[in-house]
């Protein structure tokens, strides 16, 4: 719809801008100034701002300015089946922009068996030609092969990645066990890395597939029924689990249900590091939908997890935001035709899955917590870009107003009221999954790179434009704690003396751990076990010890006790 | 000891009972009442009785008198590494009895790939020929295949088996995957048997095992360091998870852990039909021993998962018992001398598992519940025999005072004091983990299938005597919800029409789901796909259909109108 648009852009000239009179809104306090804007920076903050001639003044008229949106998770070049998802990273970047969205981390998803390091290039080169706005990878482990390690090292310290999402679900697929998914959080862990999670028990999953399919049921209904909302839980509190027996960072993301968002915020009053991500449908709708008549509608609701069927959820999630118990929003676009949905027409498993989201993100956060008064300005720009700065490593070049920070700055429009609708929206699909929903707040300008990109509702972008955004391991916000867990967290074992008694001797065949079968099966009674007499001996070492009235332990650190090594034998 | 007096002992008058003046003690309530024992039955209660001639009478005057109790879950016969047990079925049997249990379920583990029927048959052979007490038999899993089915439903059919444990643990060796667990459920529930799972993640131990002894930690403290006790909340979470899917109910054995009690306590909240079954060691002890200088009595402590070492968890525990939300008590009764656990001495992985309890299980209950005030006598009774008789489908012949029941009772007697010693237990171990715990409350006299084994301290048992008791499926008290749940969850498809929109066509080259469809990058080439769809076939917009919320149970009916045709909703 904006084809026409994006050849004639008059605004590529206005490097220089000037707002003035916007009320400024980061993270952790908002205040009135003027904003000046060069060479895709903010300049200077201040009033009465010193700025050359010629430059193009914006009246924010009291409106608030604030940092671009970050969407942390988009997968706009998506396969699945040889084809990808409609919304490329051209239509995709034009709606993450006229959304407010300056900013997405796209998600590399490489198929099993192929390279890390080539997708990654399919896919920064696919983004570097179509993208309008700024962009960084995510890299998906789809398979934990040999040389992956060299690969995702290369990927850390040449290329500028440093999230990487491991999947605990899609059986056969890209499904990790837990043994996997314990050396790869490990080696992750070395690397500096944020570990992404896409939390489902895929074992359960594909059973309960095979259970709905036998019963009949083939429409989307039995995608959601099929996927309950236990099974995400399940599968957070054992990432968690893992994590934090490895002591580092995991970052949920997806968070779709009211138990899985309860089990991130339960462990994190226990101290384990978990950030959890909900997205844009999470948040904006349920999965009541999946029951609707219409197949293609309820269609355009499959994605995994799949939206809670409980009307209450979204509700839930957006309090949990707006108290820091989750901490970033993203979108998981990742939109498919009707007609590519349809070839899951008669079997729920094969509809490819995705929903849209980029371009509604903000307005859903704005229009369900702020609007609502669960959270407020300042925590509305939190969790829609400085906390995903943050944590992807990002800050303070995105995500906050701030002299030398990058210019992608939103005046955003509390009053604005918007009916979203797939007759108007950017997304290449027929369906909006939030259709009709009156939202509250949105995007007056949107400036991404210091140049104007939205306005008065026109999109002006260049196909391309976008840069990568390159992000460095160990990102402070995360790792600082996880440092100096690691050094506290030192295990020691306990100093003894060797062990100087007997020892039971093995028979040779151990193997045979009860005796066979043949020989016992006629009732061979009253025969002691051959072996336990022996070692009633005369050794014995029962009673009270020496040592029996100092406990020894609560932390897991043992010092080595001042009296050095000891004989067992001395002791009993 | 009783060798001599196995014989003599309660013969001719032993066969008639009366116990006259105890406070009878039963779940629901106590009252002062005689009970007249005949054939190992409970024949009469109340008061004034008219016996024949020649009964024995036992003045149980200022004690309780309550049902003897059940532990459900010993390993009398555990093969590890070529092993036995120090405990066989007769040693155990009467360390059971003179602690005032006079049943045990007893876990039978066939080796990896044998028959689940011969290793039945093996332990049957076992028990019948040395146990003292009455005693059911559960089996472990530790492969599961197809064919396992059939046999499962031998052993319930025909066998008496109504409980059957699955591992989490062990990798490599006994674990199952979650689809597995999820198969073995659906079995289990459609033969109305108790699914019973052994909680902790065997990966993450494997890992953490391999990591500890890369630190150089070989000694006991190491069993407990790569078994955190995280682990085995994580499993019982996973467990509960994979039981409400399948709609089974679930027991887990060996709750040692505060996260695990928790979670399990939290599920139940929600509605999991899952019973959790705390151990003596758990109730009594705590992992703070593993750090002992003492590598024999470090190494007595060793079992899976480990005793916590955060010493309050005993505390916590005791409570939850007491409120409910955990249910039975067993002891896991393992016991492996210490030459055998020497077979670890140099890697902890290697340790044999297992603590003692079986003895003083009843005692510990009574302390660390009873004493301070917890509990009270019923609920006492409650977890230490009638709730595992329920589960397990033995009641009210076991775990309850009343006419008709076996007679298993035990004098209870409040005011007794006994300090637990190796020097002075049951049991074929040096070392005995609760030694020096102080216990108000002991069993005076013990009665198990109404003849006197216990009296004065002196145990007179009989090799052989305990019976097989067969468990029926479908206990009612597990069963009732789940036969009701089952009824509920069929859930219906939404009845449209068919879809007759276009479809996009997948390449035949592409169900192998690797497309090969650009490897040098295709530059911005569109997705070949798109356009091709974008045909006037539009169905945006609010639907007819929007305004109806569909759902909350996931019961959905067929609308009044019949099938109807997708495009013509638009």
């Amino acid at each position: 719809m904006s084809y026409q648009g994006k050849k004639s852009i008059p605004h590529i000239t206005s490097d220089r801008l000037l707002i003035k009179g916007g009320r400024i809104i980061n993270d952790d306090h908002s205040f009135y100034a003027d904003l000046y804007l060069e060479d895709g920076l903010i300049k200077q903050i201040g009033e009465n701002l010193i700025v050359p001639g010629g430059v193009k003044t914006i009246e924010a008229n009291g409106r608030m300015v604030i940092p671009g949106g970050i969407d942390v998770n988009t997968y706009l070049q998506k396969p699945y089946q040889g084809m990808t998802a409609v919304d490329d990273f051209y239509q995709g970047t034009k709606a993450a922009l006229a959304g407010g969205t300056t900013m997405i981390i796209d998600h590399v998803l490489p198929e099993p068996g192929t390279s890390l390091l080539t997708s990654f290039e399919k896919w920064h080169e696919a983004a570097d030609t179509k993208s309008c706005c700024d962009y960084a990878l995510h890299v998906d482990i789809t398979s934990w092969y040999d040389g992956i390690r060299e690969e995702l090292e290369v990927l850390v310290q040449d290329k500028g990645v440093n999230s990487f999402q491991v999947y605990m679900a899609y059986k056969d697929l890209y499904q990790m066990s837990d043994s996997q998914l314990y050396e790869a959080f490990t080696f992750l862990k070395s690397l500096g890395a944020v570990i992404l999670v896409h939390a489902e028990n895929g074992d359960l999953i594909a059973q309960e597939q095979k259970r709905i399919l036998e019963m009949g049921i083939t429409g989307p209904e039995g995608h959601a029924l099929s996927r309950p909302e236990e099974l995400e839980a399940e599968a957070v509190f054992r990432a968690i689990t893992i994590a934090s027996r490895i002591n580092c960072p995991v970052y949920i993301t997806k968070v779709m249900s009211k138990s899985a968002a309860d089990i991130i915020a339960q462990a994190r009053k226990r101290g384990p590091l978990v950030f959890g991500e909900p997205i844009t449908a999470s948040l904006g709708t349920d999965g009541t939908h999946y029951w609707s008549k219409n197949w293609a509608k309820a269609a355009a609701f499959v994605t995994s997890p799949p939206l809670s069927p409980d009307p209450t959820t979204p509700d839930h999630l957006n309090s949990l935001l707006a108290c820091g118990d989750l901490q970033v929003t993203g979108s998981g676009h990742c939109p498919y035709s009707t007609a590519q949905k349809a070839i899951g027409k008669d079997n729920f498993t094969m509809i490819p899955e995705g929903v849209n989201g980029i371009e509604e993100r903000m307005t859903v956060v704005w229009d369900k917590a702020v609007a609502t008064g669960k959270m407020d300005e300042s925590q509305f720009v939190a969790v829609t870009s400085t906390n995903a700065a943050k944590i992807f490593n990002l800050y303070p070049r995105k995500g906050r107003i701030a002299v030398g920070s990058d210019a992608d700055v939103v005046i955003w429009d509390p009053d604005k009221v918007k009916t979203i609708t797939a007759k108007s929206h950017k997304s290449a699909i027929e369906y909006n999954i939030f259709e009709g929903m009156e939202c509250h707040g949105a995007p007056l300008v949107v400036i991404s790179q210091g140049k104007i990109v939205f306005e008065d509702g026109n999109l002006h972008v260049n196909k391309g434009m976008g840069r990568f955004i390159p992000r460095k391991p160990f990102p402070e916000y995360l790792y600082q704690r996880i440092k100096i867990r690691n050094k506290v967290g030192g295990l020691q074992g306990v100093s003894r003396g060797m062990y100087d008694g007997p020892v039971y001797e093995i028979p040779a065949t151990p193997k045979y751990a009860t005796p066979a079968p043949s020989t016992k099966s006629s009732p061979a009674k009253n025969q002691p076990p051959p072996i336990r007499n022996l070692h009633q001996s005369n050794f014995s070492l029962s009673g009270a010890q020496i040592d029996d009235n100092n406990p020894r332990r609560t932390g897991h650190r043992i010092v080595a006790p001042p009296g050095g090594r000891s004989n067992i034998t001395s002791l009993g | 000891m009783s060798q001599a007096g196995r014989r003599s002992g309660s013969r001719g008058k032993g066969h008639h009972i009366l116990i006259k003046g105890g406070k009878i003690v039963n779940d629901d309530q106590s009252f002062y009442a005689d009970i007249y024992v005949e054939d190992g039955l409970i024949k009469q209660i109340g008061e004034h009785l008219i016996v024949p001639g020649g009964t024995r009478t036992i003045d149980a005057h200022g004690q309780l008198v309550i049902p003897g109790g059940i532990d459900v879950h010993t390993r009398l016969q555990a093969p590890t590494m070529g092993m036995n047990s120090a405990d066989g079925f007769f040693q155990g049997t009467r360390a059971a009895l003179a602690g005032g249990t006079t049943m045990i379920i007893d876990h039978v583990c066939p080796d990896a790939g044998s028959s689940l029927l011969a290793a039945y048959e093996q332990w049957r052979n076992r028990a019948d020929s040395q146990a003292c007490c009455d005693y059911s038999l559960s089996m472990d899993i530790p492969r599961w295949h197809e064919s396992l089915r059939e046999e499962l439903e031998a052993l319930v059919k025909d066998k008496g088996v109504n409980s059957f444990l699955v591992f989490m643990a062990y990798k490599d060796k006994l674990q199952c995957t979650d689809s597995q667990m999820y198969e073995i459920f659906c079995a289990i529930r459609d033969l109305g048997a108790i699914a019973q799972v052994h909680a902790e993640n065997g990966d993450i131990i494997e890992e953490e095992q391999k990591r500890m002894l890369e630190l150089g930690i070989t000694g006991p403290e190491g069993h407990v360091l790569s078994h955190p006790e995280e682990v085995e909340a994580e499993a019982v979470f996973r467990a509960i998870t994979i039981a409400r899917q399948a709609n089974c109910p679930l027991y887990v054995t060996k709750i040692m852990s505060r996260g695990a009690a928790d979670v399990l306590a939290q599920a139940k909240r929600k509605g999991a039909v899952v019973y959790g079954e705390p151990i003596t060691a758990s109730l009594g002890t705590d992992g703070s021993h593993y750090w002992s200088r003492n590598w024999a009595k470090a190494a007595a402590f060793v079992t899976s998962p480990p005793v916590s070492p955060d010493p309050s968890t005993a505390e916590h525990l005791s409570t939850l018992l007491s409120s409910g939300d955990l249910h039975v008590t067993g002891s896991a009764h393992c016991t492996f001398t210490t030459a055998q656990k020497a077979v670890g001495k140099d890697n902890f992985t290697l340790i044999p598992e297992g603590t003692n309890g079986v003895e003083e299980r009843m005692a510990i209950v009574w302390e660390k519940c009873v004493v301070p005030g917890k509990m009270d006598e019923n609920d006492f009774v409650a977890v230490t025999s009638t709730n595992a008789a329920k589960i397990f489908n033995c009641y009210p012949r076991k775990g309850r005072v009343a006419v008709g029941s076996d007679a298993d009772l035990v004098l209870w007697n409040p005011k007794a004091t006994k300090i637990i010693s190796a020097k002075t237990h049951h049991s074929n171990v040096e070392y005995n983990i609760f030694e020096g715990t102080e216990c108000h409350g002991v069993p005076t006299l013990v009665i198990s299938q109404g003849r006197v084994v216990l009296e004065d301290g002196n145990l007179c048992v009989t090799q052989g005597s305990g019976r097989f008791i067969p468990r029926k499926t479908f206990p009612d008290f597990v069963y009732k919800r789940i036969k009701a749940r089952n009824r509920l969850a069929e859930v219906h498809g939404v009845p449209r029409g068919m879809y007759d929109g276009p479809v996009h066509e997948v390449p035949a080259s592409v169900r192998t789901a690797a497309p090969r469809v650009a490897p040098c990058a295709g530059k911005a080439a569109a997705p070949p796909v798109r356009n091709l769809h974008q045909s006037g076939f539009s169905l945006s917009g609010s639907q007819a259909d929007d305004h109806i919320a569909r759902r909350t149970a996931q019961k959905i009916m067929a609308p009044p109108g019949g099938r109807s045709n997708i495009t013509s909703l638009s």
